[in-house]
């Protein structure tokens, strides 16, 4: 019983993770294939908990189901999309693209053999959970590629922003090189003007004393 | 426990999927970006059941790389193809061949 | 005792050298008198001190000189230089050289008068004494080939000289290009002497020459030939060139085109000598090879008899003349090839003189004609022209070998030693020189009678009756007038031409009574020529020798007398009294007359053998190896295939993503497939 149900519950979650893929690539609207790859993510997420990598599982469910996909449904419902002519010929390369995926299926499987199906898992390490596992090795070995993950990270933030960001022209705004770089001559503007004479329109007469 | 074939050809499977969804797809750019994902995701998942199964942390490190640089990839991409068609007025991939020249 | 100095030497070569630069590099400072005067000059004094030098070793007892004066560069071993030798073989040559020179020089003052390319002409002549000198008096065989070359290259300039005549360009190239194959011979023999002997000197190599016997070389691999007769071969195919001996004998009529004076000295007494020399100065080495000295043998009897047939049929009077050479020259060539190397030498000198003194009366006929060189246009010339009647028939009697004259003693000494000779080929070679003998007689007689007998074949033009021609100035004043008009009559040429006349005439009848005797007869030449024992021909002659009185008397009861008795009788008979013979003659002995019309057809098999077939070969290497092979599948082709193959490859690149994706994925599969087969490790 014990040795049964993670194996049921791989089946079940490979089973739909194998079915939302398929639909990822077959269905028609984009809104519904993202929704299909979410849960393809979501099963597999499934699959990595059965491999005893819980934070990967979450990070995955948060990062990718939280973040990019949400992008992705947001992008796919920004834009207005017309799926007709971007699917006239799907059936005109389903057949090659089946025979490719067939043949590199069968080259795969060819390599992994059958060597690999009595491999076990080896025993968890003792005491630390997976988490503490990843994390220990995370700020230790891989320092330094977790800053420049981080850096990496924070570049493509800032080009996705500029790439995406429109410069609206409606809009007033200020822009702060030119307000640095402004002179006292660009600020106050000296008018000449010829002083008043009043010569027209005299001044009234001042009672007399 | 399940065996590490398992988990290895279920990676196969998805990953062959993703190669079929780039040829159906060839046109739209967002789902080759999804296949993409598709792709990707096959691979950590032998990541990490490679690591699982030698007791090594560095692959799902590896897959923590791989998630992050993904998503900035998946950002900037989909960052790009907002620009694509707000120029274009297409996500067609047929029609983009400014490479060609 | 004097000894003869190096400075004398230079002197002699340098001062021909000296008028040649003068009249050539200044010829508008200097003028036309000038150039005349500077080079005659250079002659003069090269002609003064080259008799002096004779007079000094024959005489006055000097030793040979043999110096090296300048060394031009050293490479290991062999050591190059400039140096002299002159002995009593060399000094003869000088002074014929620079005699008969000196005549040619004073000579074309008189026949180029009104010629533009005046000065120019000088000073090709007076280098080519220069040249001519140098190779006489080489003491190596790199100057030799130096002087070879040099003589070669005034020749050219010379056939060539009215270079706006397509013939004379023509014959000039001919020439060259003959000389070419036989030059290509002559190094190859250097070459061989070098690698048998590794040195180029004359001394070293003569006093090596005993040990060329047994010994071999492998021209081609497996077959080994003497080594002295592969030397001595290559150095007669570049002596058949330069001395015009059958098959390379093509080039010496056609360089009749060339003025006058220079096929006098040039293409008659002195150049085509150039061959003679040579192998009589190389006689150590010819000593050696029995094989060798038979193909000269029998290469001159050839050219003796054959050319001198087509002379007979000749109408140019020059090419009578040029003809008659090249008999002569196969005569001196027999005498080489019979070791009587003597008799080769000493009818090169009297042939030089009577030769000389035909060419220049030929020259001096042709400008009393106004430049017409047609026999069959002359006739009857003796009541205009005197002096130059007198002087040919001297030469003419001189060259048929009429006893007392020069010609007699040289030539009858040639066919008794051929006929005393038992080399391979020597009855053969003594047929042809006897027939040879009857031929001379035949053409001879037959320019004089047809130049200077007989009716005149050209009429007056005077001025103001018939058509009257503008008064032409140019340097082919023969085009303006119609074949056989003239417009003045002929007359006797000025003394700038008939002194040179007299002057070689004189020679030419003398010469022989004083020098037969040394000369061929008591060794005179010393060491200069080397004769074994057993070929020794002259040696044998000389024991029935008793004077030159003697061998005069004894030449009229000889066969070579009667024969050319006949040759003179038949002339004289068919070309002065009975001129419908020689008509007759052509028409039965058709076939015959048109051999020797045509030359035998040499001129025909070269231009379509070589000539035609080397344009064909070249072509051939134009159209197919340059054009073809170079250009079209090297150049063009790697052009073409790059373009092609961008052509295919450019679809690759189409600048879809799709497909770029499909490559990664084609090349995945090729990787995958790559490790499923072979594996991982």
């Amino acid at each position: 019983m014990h040795s049964i149900f993670p194996l049921v519950c791989f089946w079940a979650f490979a089973i739909v993770a194998t079915g939302a893929a398929l639909a990822v690539i077959t269905l028609r609207n984009s809104v519904h294939a993202v929704l299909a790859l979410v849960l393809t993510f979501f099963s597999t997420a499934c699959i990595w908990l059965l491999l005893q990598a819980e934070f990967l599982a979450i990070a995955l469910v948060v990062v990718y189901v939280g973040a990019v996909m949400v992008l992705f449904l947001f992008v796919v419902m920004m834009l207005d999309i017309k799926m007709e002519p971007l699917r006239e010929r799907f059936i005109k390369y389903a057949p090659l693209g089946l025979v490719v995926a067939a043949i590199m299926l069968i080259e795969m499987l060819g390599i992994i053999g059958v060597r690999t199906m009595d491999v076990r898992p080896g025993p968890n390490p003792a005491g630390v959970s997976n988490t503490a596992w990843l994390g220990q090795a995370l700020f230790t070995r891989f320092l330094l590629p977790f800053e420049i993950a981080a850096l990496i990270l924070t570049v493509g933030l800032v080009a996705a922003v500029v790439l995406a960001a429109r410069t609206r022209t409606d809009k007033k705004h200020q822009n702060p090189s030119q307000q640095v770089r402004v002179t006292a001559a660009q600020r106050v503007r000296l008018v000449k003007m010829r002083a008043e004479t009043g010569a027209e329109t005299p001044l009234p007469r001042e009672p007399q004393a | 426990m399940i065996p590490l074939a398992y988990y290895i050809v279920f990676a196969t499977v998805l990953f062959c999927i993703a190669v079929t969804g780039m040829f159906l797809n060839r046109k739209n750019v967002i789902v080759l970006l999804m296949c993409i994902e598709l792709m990707l995701l096959a691979v950590n998942t032998n990541f990490v059941a490679f690591s699982r199964f030698i007791g090594d942390p560095a692959g799902q490190v590896f897959v923590f790389f791989i998630l992050t640089v993904a998503a900035a990839e998946s950002a900037i991409g989909l960052a790009i193809l907002v620009l694509l068609f707000r120029n274009r007025g297409t996500v067609n991939v047929a029609e983009i061949d400014s490479l060609k020249d | 005792m004097i000894v003869i100095s190096e400075t004398i030497l230079l002197a002699i070569v340098l001062a021909p050298l000296a008028g040649a630069l003068l009249a050539g590099l200044l010829r508008n400072q200097i003028g036309r008198a000038g150039a005349s005067t500077v080079t005659i000059l250079g002659v003069a004094v090269s002609c003064g001190l080259s008799c002096w030098v004779l007079y000094q070793l024959v005489w006055g007892g000097a030793p040979n000189f043999n110096a090296d004066v300048y060394t031009w560069f050293t490479v290991g071993k062999l050591s190059l230089h400039v140096g002299f030798l002159v002995d009593r073989l060399t000094a003869m040559m000088l002074v014929v050289v620079t005699f008969v020179s000196l005549m040619v020089h004073i000579y074309t003052i008189g026949y180029m008068a009104d010629d533009p390319g005046y000065q120019r002409f000088f000073s090709y002549i007076a280098l080519f004494t220069f040249s001519m000198l140098m190779l006489v008096m080489a003491n190596n065989f790199l100057q030799l080939f130096f002087g070879w070359e040099a003589v070669g290259l005034v020749s050219y300039l010379l056939i060539g000289f009215w270079f706006e005549r397509p013939t004379a360009t023509f014959a000039a190239l001919k020439a060259f290009l003959v000389n070419r194959v036989g030059d290509f011979g002559f190094v190859l023999g250097i070459a061989a002497v070098l690698y048998g002997f590794g040195t180029l000197d004359y001394g070293s190599v003569f006093a090596q020459a005993g040990t060329l016997d047994g010994t071999t070389i492998e021209v081609i691999g497996g077959h080994p030939w003497s080594l002295a007769t592969v030397i001595c071969v290559l150095l007669f195919v570049g002596a058949m060139g330069k001395s015009a001996q059958v098959p390379l004998h093509v080039w010496l009529p056609d360089s009749m085109e060339g003025p006058t004076p220079i096929s006098a000295l040039i293409h008659a007494a002195t150049m085509v000598t150039a061959g003679i020399f040579m192998v009589a100065r190389m006689s150590p080495l010819f000593e050696h090879s029995e094989t060798a000295l038979s193909l000269v043998l029998i290469v001159g009897a050839t050219t003796a008899f054959f050319t001198g047939l087509i002379g007979i049929v000749q109408n140019d009077i020059k090419r009578v003349i040029a003809y008659s050479t090249l008999s002569q020259l196969g005569y001196m060539c027999a005498a080489l090839g019979a070791s009587a190397y003597a008799a080769g030498v000493y009818h090169l000198m009297t042939h030089a003189f009577f030769k000389a003194l035909l060419f220049l009366g030929a020259g001096s006929v042709i400008v009393a004609m106004h430049h017409e060189q047609d026999m069959r246009r002359m006739g009857g010339l003796r009541k205009y022209m005197p002096i130059t009647y007198i002087t040919m028939w001297i030469g003419s009697l001189a060259l048929a070998g009429a006893p007392g004259f020069a010609g007699f003693f040289s030539k009858d000494a040639i066919i008794e030693a051929i006929g005393e000779s038992h080399r391979t080929g020597h009855l053969y070679a003594y047929i042809c020189v006897l027939a040879g003998v009857f031929v001379t007689a035949l053409y001879s007689f037959r320019l004089l009678y047809m130049t200077f007998h007989g009716k005149e074949r050209f009429t007056v033009v005077g001025h103001g009756q018939g058509r009257t021609h503008a008064k032409t100035t140019s340097d082919e004043p023969h085009h303006a007038h119609h074949p056989g008009e003239l417009e003045h009559p002929p007359h006797e040429s000025p003394w700038v031409i008939t002194v040179p006349l007299i002057l070689l005439a004189i020679p030419s009848v003398v010469i022989g009574w004083p020098t037969v005797a040394p000369m061929l007869y008591g060794g005179w030449f010393g060491s200069s020529i080397h004769v074994a024992q057993a070929n020794d021909v002259l040696g044998e002659l000389a024991r029935e020798f008793h004077g030159p009185l003697a061998m005069f008397a004894q030449g009229f009861v000889s066969p070579p007398f009667w024969i050319a008795l006949a040759g003179f009788a038949v002339a004289t008979y068919v070309y002065l009294f009975n001129p419908k013979i020689a008509e007759q003659c052509e028409r039965i002995l058709l076939p015959v007359y048109r051999a020797l019309v045509r030359k035998y057809w040499f001129d025909e098999l070269y231009y379509n053998l070589f000539a035609r077939g080397g344009v064909k070969l070249g072509r051939a290497f134009w159209k197919g190896g340059d054009g073809a092979l170079l250009d079209g599948v090297m150049v063009d082709g790697s052009a073409a295939f790059v373009a092609r193959s961008a052509q295919i490859v450019r679809r690759l690149q189409t600048g879809y993503l799709y497909s770029y994706a499909f490559a990664m994925i084609v090349g995945l599969i090729l990787l995958l497939g790559g490790f499923w087969y072979w594996g991982l490790h």
